[in-house]
């Protein structure tokens, strides 16, 4: 399969550099698939499974966040937090979806930043806890 | 005579070495913390880049600005975010932040949301609007914090509290070498007409998905943690590398200090030792 270039930062570091076949995330406008000879692109990533191909092998990652642009060929994919699946802490991520879950349960005496702040956990906990899966 | 001044030079002796024994201890500590936020900068350098060049090449390419972060308006008051450190002893680290932000300030209506104890201290102190009091302590914000950060700067340069926004940071140049530098962060500046030119012959047409002004309102707030991340990291290892050359020289003009004290310590020994001798012979030749 025709491949293209394929770089993914996040502020904690570089995570890949290297040719792909398919890079696949979540925007805020819906899932979208990216492969070679794209044309030049440019839009912002919501929170989602994402996952990549290369050599015909999948791997899947949870991404939240950040932008993705396709520029002359060269795909540059900036998230906020990028985990590949297996990085992911699978009981950490059920602790913080029951912890937002009983933030969100006694919703009432939250304010709205509060509730938005648990709203965001909860789906990040949510997107973790399926991508572990 | 001498005896006292003994006494005296030895207890100088005493407190250089004390304070040499501090100055080692801090040069230890930062060149240890040095290694670990060297590490982070290096991590963070290919996002920061890559983010801005991304950015400048899309705001290069674009031609019709909508979205608010991108327009420019005539300035009335200017906010700065000014990253310093949260102690002292770092040779000029903190001083040549305030310097700079003093110098590009000049005549300016201006805020300032600080960033380091220090920096909260010095605009607290001289009565200059704060915008957020909450980032005190540099050495334990991470990029949550920086989210926050760029979540109140947008939402009030949007409510139009400031017409400009400007980091000022120290640019972790090497081990030895420290710089402090001024970011243009908003409006989102269009470069210059050559690069504009470059871009534009490069790649004409982008897509956006779903329309332009959604994304760019979507992704400035991003960027902006993104450049107070960058910056941040670049501050913490420039005060990490300004503190260790501080305290390394302290160290050495402290080993200087005792070594010239020892000299004058033993002259003054021999003299009083001379003097007993010859105080003793005059005894015995009476």
């Amino acid at each position: 399969m025709e491949r293209f270039s394929l770089e993914i930062v996040t502020p904690d570091g570089l995570i890949y550099e290297g040719e792909a076949e398919r890079v696949c995330c979540r925007t805020i406008d819906g899932d979208i698939a990216i492969m070679a000879r794209h044309c030049d692109y440019c839009t912002a990533i919501g929170m989602g499974s994402a996952h990549i191909i290369v050599d015909g092998e999948k791997r899947y990652a949870a991404c939240m966040g950040g932008m993705l642009s396709v520029l002359g060929g060269k795909v540059h994919l900036m998230a906020t937090t990028w985990e590949w699946a297996e990085d992911i802490d699978k009981a950490r991520a059920e602790a913080s979806k029951e912890r937002a879950e009983e933030m969100l349960a006694h919703g009432s005496d939250l304010d709205a930043r509060e509730l938005e702040l648990a709203q965001a956990r909860l789906k990040r906990a949510l997107v973790r806890t399926s991508v572990a899966r | 005579m001498a005896a006292g001044s003994m006494k005296d030079i030895k207890l100088r002796i005493k407190s250089v070495q004390g304070t040499m024994q501090i100055t080692k201890a801090m040069e230890l500590v930062a060149s240890s913390k040095l290694r670990r936020a060297k590490e982070r900068v290096e991590n963070s350098r290919p996002y920061f880049t890559t983010l801005h060049k991304t950015l400048t090449d899309i705001a290069a390419s674009n031609r019709e600005f909508t979205s608010p972060y991108v327009k420019e308006r005539p300035v009335k008051n200017t906010c700065y975010v000014i990253i310093a450190g949260d102690r002292g002893l770092a040779g000029g680290y903190n001083s040549n932040v305030f310097k700079m932000v003093a110098a590009h300030a000049e005549g300016k209506n201006y805020c300032v949301l600080p960033v380091g104890k220090k920096a909260l201290e010095l605009y607290q102190h001289k009565g200059i609007a704060v915008v957020s009091t909450a980032f005190g302590e540099v050495a334990d914000l991470s990029v949550s914090d920086c989210f926050e950060m760029a979540r109140i700067l947008s939402e009030q340069y949007l409510a139009g509290a400031f017409d400009e926004i400007y980091v000022v940071y120290t640019n972790f140049v090497s081990m030895l070498s420290q710089s402090p530098a001024t970011l243009k962060v908003l409006p989102f500046t269009a470069p210059t007409e050559e690069e504009k030119e470059a871009a534009r012959s490069n790649h004409s047409l982008i897509l956006y998905e779903p329309d332009s002004e959604t994304v760019f309102n979507e992704i400035i707030p991003e960027y902006i943690s993104g450049i107070i991340y960058g910056a941040m990291c670049e501050s913490v290892a420039s005060e990490l590398a300004a503190r260790r050359t501080a305290m390394d020289s302290a160290t050495k003009n402290a080993g200087e200090m005792i070594d010239r004290l020892n000299l004058y310590y033993n002259r003054a020994r021999q003299a009083a030792i001379t003097q007993e001798i010859t105080e003793i012979v005059a005894g015995a030749e009476q």
